[in-house]
């Protein structure tokens, strides 16, 4: 396997992008990583992608956004894994660049979800569930998280508000993002008064869903001349499924796709946890954010919400988390977000976060989750 | 819309039929190749005695496309006493009444319509265990 460095990123912000469609979207993410990279012909892009056919009838995205970045002619596909379907791009770009198969490859996650009404886009949400028997009972995706939040409070004994700094956090930082779609600070008064939308699930548990495009361009590190900024090297790449339904788990209270993807991860990459500096983290819903804490080794199990309520969490913790809003706060355009966590990332490691950048960060990780916990994408990324 | 799909799954829907696992034992639902404990060749088919307890419940106020007509609805994760957990709404019962290891058992139920001219689907739900007296 060859080396491989994360050379261009971009991104759009993440809004309601009402004049703007899906291929504008993505190609102004892809076009801006290709100019940060000074690449100017790719041999593949990779689509991270879940709704399009469902919501804006539009399948073929390899082409068609191969196409409209000029790049006619390139290798190019959609990759889908529900809410994981950007780092799943991210994944496979990796894998093609690492195998010596291809050498500058794009990967752009983009989802368009503002074209529907909310009950269509609830139902296009919940076809990452099991159709059969999860999404037939009329189960919506923020219900089988709270399904799963509610049993978490009973099992562990914790109250709802024990899990408000999540969000606070998450919105104190997208506060700070240009490219958030959530860009005001919450207190905890407002996450207790909050409107319920699914019991115990509140709305300032639930992140906002959104128009956006990320894009990272990946080459072999040997085709890469050292220069003014740190190199991003990818250090661990890994994935693994659980069950599609929430209901077929050993355990629903433990991510355990997140555990092994984190493991094979730490392991390639010859790290440990305690040498992460900050976890982009997939917190679609708080619950998300402490089991996956937990999940990857940072909390004991059923002890996430502490390392929120002791501020561990924050830009100035011992794990700062979600470090430019997370979900929460910069917004979930679905198959969008796992390349936004990767651009933040890359953000952090090269000194470019703007006013969220931490002091130390020369490791992160980032965490995709696709369905309730089906498929995760575990990446490190490393400056050097 | 989904009609070969709905029929397909009628054993499940109406019956509740899984499958007992002839190597390991364990209860399975629904059906499938594969024994997902043992890892071995799942089956025979067992029909499961539709009894069970809330493992976990939520109410959905906003529903999918499809489902607008019955929101709010109580949707739980139930126990069945076999040993498998099932998604399924909870009918027959005050949202404010149900409780987490709370006695239900499966009724048939109306899941869905599909407008004044489609079909209508018909499957599990569950309510409150009524003790026979």
């Amino acid at each position: 396997m060859r080396e491989v460095i994360v050379l261009g990123i971009g991104q759009t912000r993440v809004e309601e992008h009402w004049e703007r469609s899906l291929r504008d979207l993505a190609t102004e993410a892809g076009l801006a990583a290709m100019r940060d990279a000074g690449v100017d012909r790719i041999d593949a892009v990779f689509v991270g992608n879940m709704l399009s056919g469902q919501i804006a009838h539009q399948e073929n995205l390899g082409a068609l956004v191969a196409d409209w970045m000029g790049q006619r002619g390139a290798e190019g596909f959609k990759v889908e894994a529900a809410c994981a379907s950007g780092a799943a791009a991210f994944r496979a770009a990796f894998l093609a660049v690492a195998s010596g198969a291809l050498d500058a490859v794009l990967a752009v996650g983009v989802e368009k979800m503002t074209e529907t009404s909310g009950s269509e886009t609830t139902a296009a949400l919940a076809s990452a569930a099991d159709a059969d028997f999860e999404s037939v009972q009329g189960i919506t995706f923020v219900g089988l998280n709270a399904l799963i939040m509610r049993r978490y409070l009973h099992a562990f004994g914790w109250k709802h508000t024990d899990f408000g700094e999540f969000s606070i956090n998450a919105h104190a930082n997208g506060a700070r993002n240009p490219n958030a779609r959530l860009r005001q600070p919450i207190t905890e008064r407002d996450y207790a008064r909050a409107r319920m939308i699914c019991e115990p699930i509140n709305l300032l548990d639930a992140s906002p869903i959104g128009d956006g495009a990320a894009a990272a361009l990946l080459l072999p590190a040997d085709k890469v001349a050292g220069g003014p900024r740190p190199r991003i090297k990818i250090a661990g790449s890994a994935a693994a499924t659980d069950s599609l339904a929430v209901h077929d788990r050993k355990d629903p209270l433990f991510l355990s796709a997140a555990h092994l993807g984190a493991r094979r991860a730490f392991a390639q990459a010859g790290v440990t946890p305690g040498e992460i500096d900050f976890f982009e983290l997939h917190d679609a819903f708080s619950i998300l954010a402490a089991m996956s804490l937990e999940a990857c080794g940072f909390a004991e199990r059923g002890q996430g919400p502490r390392m929120a309520l002791d501020g561990a969490i924050r830009l100035d913790g011992k794990l700062p988390i979600c470090t430019q809003g997370g979900l929460k706060a910069r917004g979930h355009p679905v198959g969008a977000t796992g390349m936004y966590q990767i651009v933040e990332t890359v953000q952090q490691l090269r000194g470019e976060a703007g006013e969220n950048q931490l002091s130390k960060a020369r490791i992160g990780l980032a965490q995709n989750i696709g369905g309730s916990g089906a498929s995760i994408f575990t990446h490190i990324l490393k400056a050097e | 819309m989904d009609i070969t799909r709905h029929w397909r799954l009628r054993r499940q829907r109406y019956a509740l039929e899984g499958e007992r696992c002839v190597h390991c034992r364990e209860y399975i639902f629904p059906p499938r190749d594969i024994c997902p404990h043992c890892g071995e060749e799942a089956g025979p088919l067992h029909t499961m005695s539709g009894q069970g307890e809330v493992y976990s419940f939520t109410v959905v106020h906003d529903p999918p496309t499809g489902y607008e007509a019955q929101a709010p609805y109580a949707v739980a994760l139930v126990k069945l006493a076999e040993g498998p957990l099932i998604t399924a709404q909870l009918t027959d019962v005050d949202a404010a009444d149900i409780k987490i290891g709370m006695p239900v058992e499966m009724v048939t139920r109306r899941l869905r319509t599909d407008g004044p001219e489609g079909v209508i689907q018909y499957g599990y739900k569950f309510r409150p265990h009524l003790a026979v007296s």
